[in-house]
């Protein structure tokens, strides 16, 4: 078995004296779509967050244990490197609101100082939009700002900013609750496509999508990670009791 | 029944009675506005014209003569100005913005509050001792410290109060795209504040453009088109307080002159913020 891309050994955080996750073991296999799901404040978007360090942004933020990318442990390593490597879509769509939506798309590179040449530039911004299902919409307004783009489109213009970093990991947190019904199947519908190109990790609360979507799940539960395992497995026989009764709607 | 009748009829009365008052006090509160303006265009606009704003004073005696030294000397004391506390500003209210909550931010505002509270007269001596004494001469660059003090805190609030609105959203999609930190200030923030930090650099300079006491002992004053930022140099409200109160007639004329010249750009500073601030507004 190909070794993991991602793992994640002994892992806590907190934030000052409250802690948020307690010892968390999980591995990620390339190109795969693992769900995490838990109720509301369980820890799971820290958890994603602590991946890529954006938990760092919290004051008094502590973590111990190890995550590990690729042999390379992401504590050891400047964040700055490491959210290159790891891209991030949030909640709520956050395009850049002063820039056209060609330059959302390569804002990677050219907020980072990485000088592209114009052909380049180009190819980037097509295949990273194509990618995200989004190429067709606004191939031809590539020169004007993003604000006329629906939540979904705009949601999908953040993936597409990801992608264009060629990023090992893509982290989606809960990228689809702020969204309509049908911008949610569309999102759902390209999150299955790009898993054969990138590594996927992707919160959410909602237990259907999870199943939708998803290779593997893990249950996290007041911090703690309840169960990990293939979804098929998870959602037909889960063997932890607390996953069930989550699964079945008992709480969360 | 006739009792809440009339208790009706009272309430629709006093409801209109109070909207009347409303919107006649409210009236009033801009007739002084156009009193001001209208007395100041009534006896200014005849003095202006392309003599009067290209040509040098003249002496008392002879006619005509223009306030070219006081034009050219207020741009100059607003760029003065604008140099010194424009980027002290900016970074000021950045450190506000992004550190707000501390200590230290705290104590930054409040002393910002204190400084824009302290009056204008006091700054000018203050600008008289720090620098036309170790100088040993009233100076252009003096004024512009004078008029930089008076400017900073404008500068400081408008750009922390702007930045302060700007989401953290976008501050995290900059950050997780592996942006540094000063790139994301720069590169993410400002743009996405610039019309209200822009807006804040022209008020600014529109509240210094009509200062005179704090130029009483800085910048002086000078009859000549002085071009050296170590020497006197004219400005419009300090020409206005000159010819004012200067005992000739012909004076008092080209001080009307003056006025309009003087609200006309200061009005139009504000239309351009105005302007800047609905244009170039960042929707998010």
């Amino acid at each position: 078995m190909e070794s993991p891309v991602l793992k994640i050994e002994n892992f806590a955080a907190s934030f000052g004296e409250h802690a948020i996750l307690k010892d968390i073991n999980l591995s990620f296999s390339r190109n795969t779509l693992t769900a995490i799901m838990g109720p509301s404040g369980c820890g799971k978007t820290t958890l994603i967050r602590c991946i890529n360090r954006m938990h760092e942004l919290v004051p008094n933020a502590k973590v111990s244990g190890k995550i590990i990318l690729d042999n390379q442990d992401v504590y050891g390593t400047d964040p700055i490197i490491v959210r290159r490597q790891i891209g991030m879509v949030f909640q709520r769509p956050n395009p850049f609101p002063t820039m056209s939506i060609y330059d959302n798309v390569i804002a990677g590179y050219n907020l980072n100082g990485i000088k592209l040449r114009k052909e380049e530039m180009d190819q980037t911004v097509e295949e990273s939009l194509k990618k995200a299902a989004l190429w067709e919409e606004v191939k031809d307004a590539l020169h004007r700002k993003g604000s006329f783009l629906s939540g979904g489109q705009q949601q999908r213009l953040c993936i597409a900013r990801a992608l264009a970093m060629h990023p090992e990991i893509l982290l989606l947190d809960e990228p689809t609750s702020a969204l309509d019904p049908k911008s949610t199947a569309h999102i759902e519908e390209l999150v299955c496509q790009l898993k054969t190109g990138v590594t996927i990790i992707q919160v959410t609360h909602n237990i259907a999508q999870a199943a939708r979507v998803s290779d593997f799940t893990a249950f996290i539960y007041l911090g703690e990670l309840v169960e990990f395992g293939p979804s098929t497995r998870m959602f037909t026989g889960p063997k932890d009791k607390r996953t069930e009764e989550y699964l079945s709607g008992k709480f969360g | 029944m006739g009792k809440i009748e009339a208790s009706v009829h009272r309430r629709i009365w006093v409801d209109k009675l109070f909207k009347t008052l409303i919107i006649v006090l409210s009236l009033s509160s801009i007739v002084p506005m156009f009193l001001i303006l209208f007395l100041i265009t009534k006896n200014g606009i005849a003095v202006v014209n392309w003599e009067f704003l290209s040509q040098l004073p003249k002496p008392v005696g002879e006619m005509g003569g223009g306030i070219s030294n006081a034009i050219f000397g207020t741009f100059w004391l607003i760029l003065l100005s604008f140099i010194f506390s424009v980027p002290l500003g900016i970074f000021a209210g950045i450190f506000m913005s992004e550190y707000r909550g501390g200590r230290l931010a705290y104590f930054t505002s409040l002393s910002i509050e204190i400084l824009q509270g302290i009056p204008s007269i006091v700054i000018g001596i203050i600008a008289y001792v720090w620098v036309v004494l170790p100088m040993g001469s009233f100076s252009a660059l003096s004024g512009g410290v004078a008029l930089g003090i008076m400017m900073l805190p404008v500068i400081v609030m408008a750009t922390a109060e702007t930045l302060k609105l700007i989401p953290d959203s976008l501050r995290e999609a900059s950050l997780a795209l592996g942006v540094s930190y000063p790139r994301t200030i720069l590169k993410v923030i400002l743009p996405a504040g610039l019309s209200g930090i822009l807006s804040g650099i022209l008020l600014g300079i529109a509240r210094v453009t009509g200062e005179t006491a704090p130029l009483l002992f800085t910048a002086f004053g000078s009859p000549f088109m002085n071009q050296n930022i170590l020497k006197p140099i004219n400005s419009l409200p300090l020409t206005i307080f000159n010819y004012a109160t200067s005992p000739y007639p012909q004076w008092h004329t080209l001080a009307w002159g003056a006025s309009f010249v003087l609200i006309a750009f200061v009005l139009g500073l504000n239309l351009i913020t105005k302007v800047v601030t609905k244009k170039w507004k960042v929707q998010f």
